[in-house]
């Protein structure tokens, strides 16, 4: 029974963080830990993958007797869970893996070590929860022991601010979550799912927004991902890899749960709701990573891109199901759980060479790296291609989920409605815009931190990362180019997953010839990344063939050119600020109203000149500083009540009696 | 045997936008010379230049990474492969179908993206400026290029270029959304091939220069194949927008011998008349400002979310 042996994967995680406790963290401990994970995460991934391939739309169901006493605590593994179960449990294969060799270098081993499994059984009970209140448990279970983990570097006071920032975001979206459940649940409190899908939903539009924010704010959605850019990459990198490839992704299975599956038959003004503010996600969240300097942060800044064109699709899919045009709304839930998937694979990816950068020189900031390919050529080897994947670019992964959203959005015309008719094109915009500075925003981190000269000592000394971390990379980059050259096997796994909540899924792909993918018909449109990965193999190979054999081999290394004025210094270099100030002039003035001063000293002064960038938050500006404001305001008025005489108190405690007597006796 | 011909006409669409490519670059330099009336060089002379550059030994910098020695063959090989993916002469060629009209966007911008790299291996503030640059450049043509896609598809019903093709033979009409994207992608054709409103092919040694400073630590052979891959880019554009918007001629792979010939010769006037109009474009316009671009490319994409806004409110538009 698949679902058991998933529990007890849950099971085997939680008791390899009981044992990370009692175990002194040493090395060989913490390999233990991770080998013990990785094996765990194998076995479950082995077995949801096969409840997703032959399940044949069957679930597998259990009933522990622990949890609320009248309902137990229900377990279920159906075609959608299942396909959560595979991303989460490859990711954290992959992290694991990674964690191997780079756990070897963690500092404080004693504060990741018991979190670590726990956090990964924790994201496994969230997808295979059956009942609101297991859900709950495990989602909150997931949020605290995630924020152990971004708090296992506490020292550091902007890890503390980040981790604060987190538990209050994360607090806040349990918190809409609870309540959606319980609108879900209703009076008769039924919080098994099967119930909560046999009783109608009296207010499900309230639900739908609650979801959002709930679920939103885990995942990343603008204007809820202010603590993502923070607490992501204040973890451990094997950590960042998994709270940004896997938990966002848990949040985006919690939101297609409850949207798709248990709130019944959607409305279209919801999709209006999730496709406007994923465009805006997109968008925001590449240009907010375009100007970063820090690695890590960056890469958390794209997760807040990705998780847009995710909810776009989702957005889609709601908007064609909502007009009972379920073929389409197959292809756009299809493209959303591709792109999870592949934002899994690549995103983690990413995260494993930023911690291999950071193990290597023991920096995050861009502007102390460079020419880093001579001196580890396998990470950004893995590395260069994470960002091909990430930018959209054929014939990678990225690549084909993007093509598949694109399409869907070509099929709106037909949508009856006119706010989506006038919101569709600009989101489609919105998209590409996101996929181009994405792929500026990659030349940009691949071009600063690996390429170019060294910019500081430790980077010209830095020295490749150990097998088991590359091992990770390279076998996540192979399931990058995989998934981009196959991808209709990948379309044709999901189709259960789209069967079971839309009843319609896509074409089968696997019949097709040479692999090709054809989303709706031939005549529409069609890509083969297996062909056209072979013809640029080919064209390469053959230019390759031609220029040497017919072609002066000669080959003499010399100074770099540079027009004749090169320069020794490194600092003479383009920096990723420097790389990122013509966007930053187009699009920053309005985005983020930036603006630049100029500190020019007169001639003859002999003090440096001063270029001072000033970048705003809009958002936080709008939405975050009033209510930290007002928070900090009343606080201080209240702090005044710790300061009364015992009479003082009395009388408040007697004033307060009186008050909520009068209330319970007018209450009608 | 029908599958060889097959293979035989789509092998001869990629030796053909191989072989055309230089000589529409050195039309075009030969008549923007008469118009500056200046004799200018002979029409061959590309061929001449890609010649001499393969001969000579590359002079590669100290501290180049094995990304800079391979960089030049993948964005060359990208490029002919999304060239050799539009139809030229003949629609439904054997492969057409592996790729379509997005997949081709995204193939230019897979050879941008190593373009852009490239010019950052060598850590010089002349690489560095160009990547950057470009990388702006293209974060606003590759939109706008997408939204020039949707435009078409949605008239055509379709993203395939040789469909796209075919809708256009049988049902042409003029339509505003056409007319939009027409202007469009000439705006992003002009700025994806470094051309003058938005950069100048022909200069050294000026900060305004994007292309040309990416490529600058490059030398012999590696030159040779970033030239060659600029001229095919050059004629994929040139291709593209007379397969959308001028396919009279185009023949069906499956016709014979005398269409493919009339195919042909149609592509050859095609590619004459694209490259006159382009240097009689350029001529009569002044190089702008690096930071002008923005505008002139918003321009392109406004006008592309415009034609698709207009399709997704009634189809006749």
């Amino acid at each position: 029974m698949p679902v058991a042996v998933a529990l007890w994967g849950v099971a085997a995680l939680f008791g390899a963080a009981v044992l990370a406790v009692a175990m002194q963290p040493t090395r060989v401990s913490g390999r233990l830990i991770y080998l013990v994970s990785l094996a765990v995460s194998l076995v479950t991934m082995a077995v949801s993958g096969m409840q997703l391939l032959d399940g044949a739309g069957t679930a597998s169901a259990l009933q522990l007797p622990v949890g609320l006493p009248w309902i137990g605590a229900r377990f279920r593994m159906d075609a959608l869970s299942a396909f959560f179960l595979l991303l989460a449990n490859l990711g954290a294969a992959g992290a694991s893996l990674f964690a191997i060799g780079y756990g070897a270098h963690e500092q404080t081993p004693g504060r990741v070590l018991p979190f670590y499994p726990a956090f990964l059984g924790a994201m496994n009970l969230v997808v295979l929860a059956d009942d609101a209140f297991s859900f709950l448990v495990a989602w909150e279970f997931m949020s605290l022991s995630s924020w152990a983990l971004v708090m296992a570097h506490h020292r550091d006071p902007d890890n503390r601010s980040a981790g604060f920032i987190y538990i209050v975001m994360a607090s806040f979206g349990t918190l809409t979550l609870l309540l959606a459940f319980g609108l879900l649940a209703g009076a008769a409190g039924g919080y098994a799912f099967a119930d909560i899908r046999a009783a109608g939903q009296a207010l499900p539009g309230l639900v739908v927004i609650l979801v959002l924010i709930g679920a939103g704010s885990k995942a990343g959605l603008v204007p809820l991902h202010v603590w993502l850019p923070l607490a992501h990459p204040a973890a451990p990198s094997h950590v960042s890899a998994l709270m940004s490839g896997v938990m966002t992704k848990v949040a985006v299975y919690g939101f297609v749960r409850i949207v798709f599956d248990l709130v019944g038959p959607p409305s279209w003004w919801w999709s209006i709701l999730v496709i406007a503010l994923a465009g805006i996600t997109c968008v925001l969240g590449v240009l907010s990573a375009l100007m970063q300097h820090d690695l890590k942060r960056l890469l958390a800044y794209h997760t807040v891109e990705n998780i847009g064109i995710i909810f776009i699709g989702l957005g889609l899919a709601l908007a064609f199901s909502a007009h009972g045009m379920q073929a389409p709304a197959a292809l756009a839930l299809t493209a959303a759980l591709f792109h999870a998937f592949n934002h899994c694979v690549f995103k983690s990816l990413l995260f494993f060479g930023a911690g291999a950068v950071l193990v290597a020189t023991g920096k995050r900031d861009m502007e102390h790296l460079g020419g880093l390919i001579h001196r580890m050529p396998v990470t950004a080897f893995a590395f260069l291609t994470g960002c091909i994947a990430i930018s959209a670019l054929p014939p990678l992964n990225g690549f084909v989920s993007e093509w598949l959203t694109f399409q869907a959005i070509l099929l709106s015309p037909a949508l009856p409605s006119w706010g989506l008719k006038i919101i569709v094109p600009a989101v489609g915009a919105m998209l590409a815009l996101s996929a181009a500075l994405a792929a500026a925003c990659f030349v940009k981190a691949f071009g600063v931190t690996f390429l170019g000269r060294p910019r500081t000592p430790v980077a010209a000394q830095a020295q490749e990362v150990d097998r088991a971390s590359l091992a990770a990379m390279l076998a996540f980059a192979l399931i990058c180019l995989l998934a981009g050259i196959l991808p209709g096997l990948c379309i044709d796994a999901l189709a259960p997953v789209t069967q079971s909540l839309l009843g319609a899924h896509m074409p089968v792909q696997a019949a097709l010839p040479w692999l090709s993918i054809v989303p709706i018909a031939e005549s529409r449109s069609s890509y083969n990344g297996l062909l056209v990965f072979v013809f640029i193999a080919l064209a390469t190979l053959l230019a390759v063939e031609v220029i040497h054999r017919f072609a002066s081999r000669a080959v003499r290394r010399g100074p770099a050119w540079d027009c004749g004025y090169p320069d020794a210094d490194p600092a003479t270099q383009y920096t990723a600020d420097s790389f990122a100030q013509p966007i930053r002039r187009v699009f920053g003035e309005t985005v983020f109203k930036a603006s630049e001063r100029v500190d020019m000293p007169a001639p003859g002064d002999r003090r440096p000149a001063r270029l001072t960038v000033i970048v705003r938050d809009l958002v936080w500006e709008a939405f975050y500083a009033p209510v930290s404001a007002f928070v900090s305001l009343a606080a201080e008025r209240l702090n005044r009540l710790q300061f009364l005489t015992i009479r003082q108190y009395l009388t408040l405690v007697f004033a307060a009696l009186v008050t909520l007597l009068l209330v319970v006796s007018l209450w009608p | 045997m029908a599958l060889i011909r097959d293979l035989a006409l789509q092998g001869a669409q990629m030796v053909l936008v191989l072989v055309l490519a230089p000589l529409l670059l050195g039309f075009t330099r030969k008549v923007k010379a008469r118009l500056l009336r200046r004799r200018g060089p002979p029409v061959l002379q590309p061929y001449r230049d890609l010649l001499r550059l393969i001969r000579k030994e590359a002079v590669i910098a100290d501290n180049a990474s094995w990304l800079f020695r391979s960089g030049p063959y993948l964005i060359f090989a990208a490029t002919w492969v999304a060239a050799a993916l539009v139809p030229t002469f003949a629609t439904g060629l054997t492969f057409s179908w592996a790729a379509d009209l997005i997949a081709i966007t995204a193939l230019i911008g897979s050879a941008r993206f190593f373009l852009a790299l490239v010019g950052m291996d060598i850590g010089t503030s002349f690489g560095g400026i160009g990547a950057s640059r470009e990388m702006m450049f293209a974060s606003l043509a590759e939109p706008a290029m997408i939204m020039i896609v949707f435009t078409v598809a949605l008239v055509a019903g379709s993203t395939q270029l040789s469909n796209v093709a075919t809708y256009m033979l049988d049902y042409a009409s003029l339509r505003v959304s056409l007319g939009l994207a027409l202007v469009a992608l000439i705006i992003v054709a002009m700025a994806e091939n470094a051309r003058i409103p938005v950069d100048n092919p022909a200069t050294h040694l000026e900060l305004t220069m994007v292309h040309e400073a990416m490529v600058l630590e490059y030398s012999g052979r590696h030159l040779a194949m970033i030239e060659l891959a600029a001229a095919v880019k050059l004629l994929l554009y040139v291709s593209l927008i007379a397969c959308i918007f001028f396919p009279w001629g185009l023949a069906h792979a499956d016709a014979g011998p005398a269409a493919l010939g009339l195919g042909a010769a149609t592509y050859a006037a095609k590619l004459l008349v694209g490259g006159f109009l382009l240097v009689l474009f350029e001529t009569s316009i002044a190089k702008m400002r690096v930071f002008r671009v923005p505008d002139f490319l918003g321009v392109a994409l406004m006008l592309g979310l415009l034609g698709t806004l207009l399709l997704f409110v009634s189809r006749s538009f």
